[in-house]
């Protein structure tokens, strides 16, 4: 059959020389590679870390547990539309919506708002699709990692877990993220 | 019988026919739009300009156009009349400017809004529509009334299409409800916020294309695209008692009555129906409802008859 690369190389039967023989050369070879790291480790740097003591940095746009985002007076933008849960591959998330009464303004930012919010963290496949579709820029991925367990119960997360705190320490700082997105749909636009 | 051709598809109608119910009768995407034209409703139409169309030949003896873009819903057709839709730039572009001025004070709250997805000005602004708005000014707010203890107005939403209107003088006796005031300042009013106790006042929500007036027993409690629209009738002494209920699991959680695939509903049903009868037992399932599939409602979670149109 043709081979659908140019990377193959034919097998040649070749007989070896004296020196291949002996195969000297080759474990000296193989040695000097083994030196070279373990100089590289001792001395040098390493390609590894500590995990739990040393944490590497994140990439910018990196998509881990999800925050609903509060607004600058503090109430919770998310509006219960249901657009990221349609849009949810995986289908992991449900909501109930609710009716702002009367004196909740600073709680909730429109007449409507998500009672129950939950992301089942069991189901996600962390592509982000939600917070592409959210109108109200309530949900963002973070570069939090959902904290594994050996239980299966407790991974469906809900609005205590998922909204920032109002107090400005405890925000969630999400605008390199909300740039990235800004700017993948202005190119999404200017593609049209 | 009057030949017309429309979009250069040639159709036979009876005399008296409109433009736009003549090419409902070919079909597809040469349909003109429709934001206030319903034709089980008598006497609406002509308000919205939305359907706006241009005729290139008169007719077969006076064959010139016509000098302006005409509301193809109140204009009738003539033999040998040729009209243009969708293959006319100046329509599409007439439309576009029709949906810019609808959306002027439209809120767009359509997070919020429980017409969402099943909305017409949505589905125009999306194939029509531009992205942004050029208007500066302030938008046109009002408070939400409740129309008695089903219906509720948010009339910053009403574009004025009448028909809820024409609907209360249709089916009802006794209109408490109408359009008080001109122009921007134009609104639907109950006149003093009188509740509306007519068997068949449902019937309003129905008809309006927008979420200016929605079901209070609906209000909030989920999205058109997480429900299942049943297609489900029971013996009522007052309607036809046909009508389509949207399911969550078992429960059903509002009750509309059948819209065909321009939204028009031809047998109104009656407030028992819609508001009381959510019991599981009170209605007859026939299956589920032909949903277009480009519709968001058979997008995710609606498994059944999903039709390719």
């Amino acid at each position: 059959m043709q081979s659908l690369t140019n990377r193959s190389r034919n097998v040649v039967n070749k007989k070896m020389n004296f020196w291949e023989r002996i195969y000297l050369v080759a474990i000296l070879k193989g040695m000097w590679t083994t030196l070279k790291h373990f100089v590289r480790v001792m001395f040098g740097k390493s390609h590894t870390v500590r995990y739990p003591e040393v944490k590497r940095p994140f990439a910018p746009v990196w998509r881990g547990w999800h925050v609903l985002k509060r607004d600058e007076k503090g109430a919770e933008r998310c509006t219960a539309c249901g657009l990221c849960a349609v849009a949810c591959p995986a289908e992991a998330i449900t909501m109930t919506a609710a009716e702002r009464e009367k004196g909740e303004e600073h709680l909730y930012r429109e007449e409507k708002y998500a009672a129950v919010y939950e992301i089942n963290m069991l189901r996600c496949i962390f592509c982000g699709l939600c917070e592409e579709a959210c109108p109200k820029e309530a949900i963002f991925l973070t570069d939090r990692i959902v904290p594994s367990d050996y239980a299966r119960q407790g991974f469906v997360f809900g609005k205590d877990l998922l909204v920032e705190g109002v107090e400005p320490e405890k925000r969630i700082d999400v605008s390199v993220r909300q740039k990235h997105i800004q700017e993948k749909k202005w190119a999404a636009e200017t593609a049209h | 019988m009057p030949k017309v051709k429309i979009d250069n598809f040639e159709i036979e109608v009876p005399e008296g026919t409109t433009i736009l119910n003549a090419a409902r009768q070919i079909g597809g995407d040469i349909v003109p739009p429709a934001m206030c034209y319903y034709s089980t409703l008598k006497g609406s139409g002509g308000k919205c300009r939305t359907c706006l169309v241009k005729v290139t030949k008169g007719s077969e003896k006076d064959p010139r156009p016509m000098p302006k873009l005409v509301a193809s819903c109140q204009t009738t057709v003539m033999d040998g009349m040729e009209v243009a839709n969708i293959t006319s730039d100046e329509v599409l572009k007439a439309r576009a400017g029709v949906v810019e001025f609808l959306l002027l004070n439209h809120p767009l709250d359509c997070p919020i809004c429980d017409q969402a997805g099943e909305c017409h000005l949505q589905d125009l602004a999306f194939e029509h529509g531009a992205e942004n708005t050029r208007y500066e000014f302030e938008r046109r707010t009002f408070e939400k009334i409740d129309i008695g203890p089903y219906i509720k107005l948010h009339m910053t939403r009403c574009i004025l299409c009448y028909r809820c209107v024409y609907t209360a003088q249709q089916l009802t006796d006794g209109r408490v409800h109408g359009i008080i005031g001109r122009g921007d300042h134009a609104e639907i009013s109950t006149f003093i916020e009188k509740a509306i106790d007519n068997d068949f006042s449902g019937n309003v929500i129905d008809v309006c294309p927008v979420g200016a007036l929605t079901d209070r027993t609906f209000r909030f409690k989920s999205r058109v695209w997480f429900l299942n629209p049943m297609d489900a009738h029971r013996d009522c002494p007052t309607c036809s008692g046909k009508a389509v209920v949207w399911m969550y699991g078992k429960e059903i959680f509002r009750v509309t009555a059948r819209k065909d695939k321009y939204g028009e509903v031809h047998d109104f049903i009656c407030n028992t129906c819609r508001f009381e009868k959510k019991g599981a037992n009170d209605w007859t399932i026939e299956g589920p409802r032909d949903i277009d599939r480009h519709s968001v409602i058979s997008q995710n979670h609606y498994e059944g008859a999903v039709t390719v149109r």
